[in-house]
């Protein structure tokens, strides 16, 4: 008895001596020697690393103002924080480490020692059904307008509401609003559920509210306030987009859509391609804020046509988001010699492939290319938005433009999103540096995308490695024929096998 | 910002801001009346003005065109509240507290009056305001808009919470002194207040004249601590004996 009781106090101790050691370990690089947010890494961080000296928490299941439980910390360790550099530790580190390293944590401030701060988990209760409804998500947006989360995440959720600019955290570094149509980087999870949970408690530290008091003072209801949780959910996909290696340009009988809303486009499969900071060649850039793009391609007999559409905040450039990129700089160390300051730079995206389809599996390097081995590369400036440059990259350094492109871009932009159009002849204006496109051919092909209301240009970028782009051929009229030849032909030998079955039986009866 | 004086005697600390109702025609950046009571006159007093040389900033005007329920509210362009000053260098809006010099070991139960800020016009009101730890903050929406309030502080537990209809009241408390906790909304990045929370009932806020007092102290040697939210601090040593009103001028530097 005595033996089982202390077996139980020692896995239900949290050593505070073993989780320094896994917090030196493990944590510090990020979260510093001493807690404060201020390792050696955190200068390439956006966000930046937890500050555990205020202990102040976003993900909780307490109250705004409230300290976390240990539950809440656990999951943040176990599972990471989605959309951030925090990995999940839950396959890591074992379960006795995990447990010693958040009872270290909790010693970097004060608020643990304080008895009269003890948390307490706010009582949630279960989602009401229907939550994927018509009825459910139209009372889900109702309260999205009239409660004001257009002001930050903007009126389709993009992340682009009014005051998106101006936003920041406790410490003052810059701070997106979610962008709700990607609930797969939500920090605390991307399920109903969890948003829900965000609601309640709000994300302390950063602009996002707690909504608890309107069930308190019954401005709303439970219920309703699900609803919206369940209205966010439905912005995003049911599941995170999957990378697919091959973008398919089906063969279209119609004339090419230039146009960036062009019907034609709703009837062409899309493939999500994530972007990271490039981080390989000074100066590098750890806060892309182009998170992916999504691409469409068709083509007809002598014309493709390629649309890359993706979430940006701002229509750059943007005079508002000038403060945002001053904050920017001031948080993230800069490899430059000399510290830039905050100016006016466009959006723009580049579409690369190689200078001729690859006989083998090299490719160019995929960072641009290099001085011996050039890459051919659309480009698109959010100030020109209906002209396309075409050239040849070099290196992140150079981009010689050709003087007859032969390429069209049309763009939009809406609450949000970009949406840029590329066309041109699938024959080459010069095949010595202009590829020209062939059906039934894996056509390397990759992305990079600038965000300049996020200080982005040159180097400073999100990008993509090589995919390819497959252009279908024309299915030639053997293909319908075929199978219909092999029924046929089936069909006879079955009746014939039947037929001589059945004479084989009367042959019989007549004996 | 004229006349705001917070009174403090004998421990009370009593804000009484008049309804909407009772000042109709209010603008959103005129103070709320005040009525300050006087309960006693026991003990000493710290009496100044508070001034700046240089020339101040101007504050930056509001663009409120994202919000037409706040906009018109003014009939002209407002402007952020950073540095307010009145005639002859007067400085308003700075908070006046007893740093040190109070007999170690005494207490000073929390008033159950609460402390009220406002949201209305998109600006808080007031702009710079002490409260004891302890003593309910009551916050009010009297906008038809969304805000949040956040309070960012070091030694209180920091809170974000939201407001997102007029009417609506919201209290808390504060469990540890701190000169200053930084309330702000992140919807509106303009709107700024600043609150001295103190463990006692000693401290003011200078009104549109640079004035300040602090009353009911006892005798000792103090030393006070004046805090603008641009200007930074300034301090000043006062002995009082007896009930005596002793003056403290302190003068900022602009920059």
């Amino acid at each position: 008895m005595i033996s089982a009781l202390v077996l139980v106090t020692l896995l239900v101790t949290q050593d505070t001596t073993a989780g320094k050691v896994v917090y030196t370990k493990w944590c510090a690089g990020c979260h510093g020697d001493q807690g404060a947010g201020d390792g050696a890494a955190a200068k390439h961080m956006m966000p930046p690393p937890r500050d555990f000296t205020g202990a102040l928490y976003q993900i909780r299941s307490t109250a705004s103002g409230n300290l976390p439980t240990d539950a809440d910390l656990m999951r943040s360790i176990d599972e990471g924080l989605h959309g951030t550099a925090m990995p999940g530790w839950k396959a890591r580190l074992s379960d006795r480490e995990r447990r010693d390293v958040l009872a270290y944590i909790k010693t970097f401030s004060t608020f643990f020692a304080d008895t009269t701060l003890r948390p307490q988990p706010l009582q949630f209760g279960g989602a009401p059904s229907g939550g994927t409804g018509d009825e459910a998500l139209r009372v889900g947006r109702q309260f999205f307008d009239s409660i004001g989360c257009r002001k930050c995440h903007g009126d389709l959720g993009r992340g682009d509401g009014p005051s998106s600019p101006t936003l920041k955290d406790d410490a003052g570094h810059p701070i997106f609003a979610a962008d709700l149509h990607q609930n797969w980087l939500f920090n605390g999870g991307g399920s109903a559920e969890d948003i829900y949970h965000r609601l309640r408690t709000g994300l302390d530290g950063t602009p996002m509210p707690s909504f608890s008091d309107l069930i308190d003072q019954k401005f709303l209801t439970e219920t309703e306030l699900w609803r919206l949780a369940q209205y966010v959910r439905s912005l995003s996909p049911a599941e995170p987009p999957a990378v697919r290696d091959v973008i398919h340009a089906p063969l279209i009988g119609r004339a090419l859509p230039h146009a960036p809303d062009d019907s034609a486009w709703a009837a062409v499969d899309a493939y999500w391609f994530p972007l990271v900071g490039q981080v390989i060649r000074k100066g590098r850039w750890f806060a892309p804020a182009v998170t992916g793009v999504s691409v469409q391609a068709v083509h007809t007999a002598d014309s493709i046509a390629l649309r890359v559409t993706w979430d940006d905040r701002s229509a750059s450039p943007d005079t508002a988001w000038l403060g945002h990129v001053g904050r920017v700089f001031a948080s993230l160390e800069q490899d430059e010699a000399t510290v830039e300051q905050p100016a006016l730079w466009p959006d723009q995206i580049a579409v690369q492939f190689p200078v001729t389809i690859p006989t083998g599996m090299e490719r160019p390097y995929f960072l641009m290319g290099s001085s011996s081995a050039p890459v051919y590369q659309w480009r698109w400036v959010s100030t020109e938005r209906a002209a396309a440059a075409a050239g040849l990259a070099r290196g992140l350094e150079r981009f010689d433009p050709v003087s007859n492109p032969g390429v069209g871009a049309q763009a939009v932009f809406d609450r949000g999103q970009w949406r840029v159009v590329f066309t041109r002849a699938l024959a080459s204006p010069d095949t010595a540096s202009q590829l020209p496109f062939r059906t039934g051919r894996a056509i390397p092909v990759a992305f990079f995308a600038w965000d300049g209301s996020n200080g982005e240009h040159g180097t400073r970028m999100a990008i993509s490695t090589w995919y390819f782009l497959a252009l279908d051929e024309p299915v030639p009229a053997r293909v319908f024929i075929s199978p219909v030849l092999a029924m046929m032909l089936t069909l006879g030998l079955g009746m014939l096998v039947v037929w001589r079955a059945q004479q084989k039986t009367s042959f019989r009866r007549q004996q | 910002m004229t006349g705001r004086i917070f009174s403090v005697v004998g421990g009370m600390f009593l804000l009484t801001v008049c309804s909407k109702g009772a000042a109709p025609a209010r603008e959103p950046g005129a103070p709320p009346a005040v009525t300050t009571t006087e309960t006693s006159a026991a003990g000493g007093t710290i009496t100044g003005k508070i001034k700046f040389t240089g020339t101040a900033p101007r504050n930056p005007a509001i663009d409120m065109s994202e919000e037409a329920a706040c906009k018109s509210k003014y009939k002209t362009t407002p402007t952020e509240e950073n540095v307010v000053a009145g005639p002859a260098n007067a400085l308003a809006n700075v908070f006046v507290y007893v740093k040190s010099g109070l007999p170690a070991g005494q207490t000073y139960p929390a008033p159950t009056t609460p402390v009220v800020i406002d949201q209305d016009g998109c600006r808080y009101h007031p702009h710079v305001f002490g409260i004891q730890v302890g003593q309910p903050l009551e916050i009010r929406n009297s906008d038809p808009v969304l805000h949040n309030i956040k309070a960012v502080a070091k030694q209180n537990r920091p809170f974000n919470i939201s407001q997102p209809t007029a009417g609506m009241k919201t209290s808390r408390t504060f469990s540890a002194a701190e000169v200053m906790v930084n309330l702000q909304c992140n919807v509106h990045g303009w709107m700024h207040s600043f609150l001295g929370v103190r463990p006692d009932p000693f401290y003011a806020v200078s009104g549109a004249d640079g004035s300040f007092t602090i009353t009911g102290l006892p005798p000792g040697t103090y030393t006070i601590e004046a805090w603008h939210e641009k200007f930074g601090t300034q301090t000043a040593t006062v002995t009082i004996a007896g009930t005596e009103t002793k003056t403290a001028n302190l003068t900022f530097a602009a920059h």
